[in-house]
């Protein structure tokens, strides 16, 4: 997986943003249309920096498109051509990363922060409720406020 | 000779932020000397890279290829407005840039009257200077932009074909003003910590501070996206990208640091956690300074590969966070917190605004951490894109939007929920109206969309309402009464709405379609036909272009007359789409030129995307709002108020 990595590095530069090939297709149905959107959205462009297929003007990327296209022309489900790039590429090809013991704190971790975040919210507006007394002066902080909002405005 | 000159005169500036730093808390000589040292050091500082700056701008103007740095980043055909942004359009410069702009806050501190106790203020400008004798030695430790090259070159590399746009032309400086003025609340919030008094005075210094470059971030950050799309030829607006994610971290931050200081100021609540909010801003600053500039992503936009500066960068960031951190635990303590309010009330309502933000943060910067450490810990590698991200953004984001229709009618201290409902009601009525007719029209896609689109129409009916409410209640002819802050945050909140619009009917009702395209063929797109009339050549000044007619059409009559280019940059023969878009406030036509195809045929794509205007439309309008807010009577009267007692004799401060 570092080989990769360092592959991709390196033909990274072989990969230019900002000049995309379009390529006209003939669709069965127009709901393939959508779905090989979708798809294409959703799989990184293995050469290039950041780039998912449908941005990509990369070789690979061409490639990748043609097979998603194939495939779905041919019946596949999305779920089967997820399936088929994941076999050659890796879980790298999956802008969705999949749940697996490595990424279960990636998926998680909104939802516990947004706990804990909620938690401590809840602790907050119970003390600052209870804490009545907070809001009113010393006799002394009230002399020296009268005299602020005498001499200020 | 003008190199060496900006070179010295950096060497220079880092001297003079030394001065900057040290003097204000230097023992002997009275607080007001102290500050008339570090005053200076910030003006001299600011006048020593600016002059260093205007040695590259001029290494640039004039061709100087013996300035390494100029060698690979212009050319002798570049246009001089390129060869100006050309300075920022690489690593170094844009570090000398990033060192300008915070010496440039620094001056903005010293000069801003005189509302500030001599011994504060001396203190807030000499942790600007060591912020900015940091990134001075940056500079000259590893990024050198005068380094020169010898022989010189004959001709530069030229700028990245890219960078050539308008759009990226004003998006760095724009986002530098919000990043690096992110420096100014942190270090407003570590002089308070080191006096050990938080005030009602401290919030009310910050806030203008922070709005400011909050205002300037949301600019630069919408200019950025504005650039994607027009330049990068696939017709998105954000990708979520780390580098983009690494400018939108502080801003979620800046906008929760924005409503707790309204807290802060308006009830004396929240103060140290506003406090934490300032050091997690400009932490957020650096983390994505990190990131972009460390070269440790490898993504569309981090051109930047060299550990050395990696290294520099995380060192800086752990001693300016850890320390920052270190004071606030060691001081925290000391802030006492007024104002007692109840379950409903809008302090309550502001805290949930900023946990929400908060988590968001937490959730981004850990989409975008994760693949790094991924790596790092030797699992392989792992891609995290829009469909993650969006998943943990959009539904925090949608419950944020819904409470700030509600936040801004609720009273503070406490309020009760017949009334509050009872005064919501008219809004509510309207969005459901509104809600109704959107739904009818769009024949409703997806419950997401529908649910976003009622929200949208949720915030402006009550934001607007809210506003009728306040017009009518001041006197006749009000409008030029109401606080310039209320308009500004109600500015603000129509941009949240304008946004969740834009950004929710692009996503779901555009429509893209690659064709091919000869002479004299048609294609129809979304109720409009293209006609595709022919394409010729087009020389540029820099490169050569081919540039395609394309005749847009609905019910036999014109809309616009679209011309997309496809050019080939002479300097390297990289091939860069320019889109043709005509621009309108309910959809754009967006037209790139592919490839030919033979046969006198082109590979064209067609967009139609419904309202996406929309989305640079209420980032602009949230600009607007922070502008207005600046502005605001309160901070010019306040100002000359105290203008008018002497500094060192302020008032004791209310605690």
């Amino acid at each position: 997986m570092k080989a990769l990595g360092v592959t991709l590095l390196l033909i990274a530069c072989a990969c230019p943003a900002g000049a995309t090939v379009f390529e006209p297709r003939e669709w069965s149905d127009e709901r393939h249309r959508q779905r090989y959107h979708d798809l294409i959205e959703e799989l990184r462009c293995l050469v290039c920096q950041n780039q998912s297929i449908a941005d990509s003007d990369a070789e690979l990327a061409a490639d990748l498109r043609r097979i998603v296209f194939e495939m779905i022309e041919g019946g596949e489900s999305d779920e089967a051509i997820t399936a088929y790039m994941t076999e050659r590429y890796g879980d790298f090809v999956l802008y969705r990363p999949p749940l697996t013991p490595f990424t279960v704190a990636l998926w998680a971790g909104p939802a516990l922060f947004a706990l804990i975040g909620g938690t401590m919210l809840a602790v907050t507006l119970r003390r600052r409720r209870s804490r009545e007394d907070a809001g009113t002066l010393s006799a002394a902080d009230r002399q020296r406020a009268e005299r602020l909002i005498a001499g200020e405005d | 000779m003008s190199p060496e000159l900006g070179h010295f005169a950096l060497a220079l500036a880092f001297c003079v932020s030394l001065v900057q730093a040290a003097a204000p808390f230097a023992s002997g000589g009275g607080a007001e000397r102290r500050l008339g040292i570090a005053r200076a050091g910030a003006r001299v500082q600011f006048l020593l890279v600016a002059l260093s700056y205007a040695a590259l701008t001029h290494a640039f103007v004039t061709h100087d290829f013996s300035v390494a740095y100029v060698a690979s980043n212009s050319n002798l055909e570049l246009p001089l407005f390129y060869r100006i942004s050309a300075v920022w359009g690489a690593h170094e410069g844009s570090m000398l840039l990033w060192v300008l702009i915070l010496a440039g806050w620094s001056c903005a501190v010293s000069a801003s009257g005189a509302p500030l106790p001599a011994h504060f203020q001396a203190r807030v400008l000499g942790l600007l200077g060591a912020l900015s004798a940091g990134f001075h030695l940056f500079l000259l430790w590893t990024s050198n932009p005068f380094e020169r090259l010898l022989p010189a070159a004959l001709n530069g590399r030229d700028l990245n074909p890219l960078l050539q746009d308008p759009g990226m032309a004003f998006h760095p400086p724009m986002l530098y003003l919000g990043y690096v003025g992110l420096a100014v609340p942190f270090c407003f919030a570590c002089a308070a910590l080191l006096d050990g008094r938080l005030d009602a005075k401290w919030t009310r210094w910050t806030r203008p501070w922070t709005t400011m470059s909050w205002t300037f971030l949301t600019a630069g950050i919408a200019l950025g996206s504005w650039w994607a799309y027009n330049e990068l030829g696939w017709g998105g607006w954000w990708f979520w990208d780390p580098v983009e994610n690494a400018s939108f971290i502080p801003w979620l931050v800046a906008t929760a640091l924005l409503h707790s200081l309204a807290v802060s100021e308006h009830r004396a609540a929240f103060k140290s956690w506003t406090v934490l909010l300032a050091i997690f801003g400009f932490s957020a600053s650096l983390l994505g300074a990190f990131l972009v500039r460390s070269g440790v992503l490898v993504s569309v936009h981090a051109f930047a590969t060299d550990p050395q500066r990696g290294v520099y960068i995380l060192a800086f960031l752990g001693v300016v966070v850890g320390g920052a951190l270190t004071l606030y635990a060691a001081r925290a303590g000391r802030i006492r917190d007024g104002g007692a309010f109840e379950y409903l009330s809008r302090e309550t309502l502001l805290l949930v605004n900023n946990v929400l933000l908060v988590v968001v943060a937490a959730a981004i910067t850990l989409g975008t951490l994760y693949p790094l450490a991924y790596q790092a810990l030797g699992w392989g590698t792992l891609s995290i894109g829009p469909p993650w991200f969006n998943l943990m953004f959009a539904p925090f984001m949608l419950l944020l939007a819904l409470l700030a229709g509600i936040g801004p009618h609720t009273r503070w201290r406490s309020d009760t929920l017949g009334p509050l409902a009872r005064r919501l009601r008219p809004a509510a009525v309207a969005t459901l109206l509104l809600g109704l007719l959107v739904l009818f029209l769009l024949s409703a896609r997806t419950l997401g969309v529908g649910l976003a689109l009622l929200i949208a129409a949720w915030v402006a009916a009550s934001t607007l309402q809210n506003f009728r409410q306040r017009l009518r209640a001041g006197s006749r002819m009000a409008l030029h009464r109401l606080p310039r802050g209320f308009l500004g945050m109600t500015l603000a909140h129509l941009g949240v709405a304008a946004f969740i619009v834009g950004a929710t009917l692009t996503s779901a009702v555009s429509t893209e379609r690659d064709v091919r395209l000869a002479p004299g063929e048609s294609h129809e797109v979304a109720g409009y036909r293209f006609e595709f009339l022919d394409v010729h050549e087009v020389p540029g000044p820099n490169y050569e272009a081919r540039r395609a007619l394309i005749d847009v059409r609905r019910n036999g009559e014109r809309v616009a007359l679209l011309a997309p280019e496809k050019r080939v940059y002479r300097s390297d023969g990289q091939a860069m789409t320019e889109a043709a878009v005509d621009a309108g406030v309910t959809r754009d036509l967006y037209v790139a030129l592919g490839e030919p195809l033979g046969g006198g045929a082109w590979a064209l794509r067609i967009h139609h995307k419904p309202f996406v205007r929309w989305i640079w439309g209420g980032a602009a309008l949230m600009a607007l709002g922070g502008i207005l807010a600046v502005t605001d009577r309160r901070y010019r009267r306040r100002r000359r108020a105290e203008r008018r007692t002497p500094a060192g004799e302020a008032a004791p401060a209310l605690r």
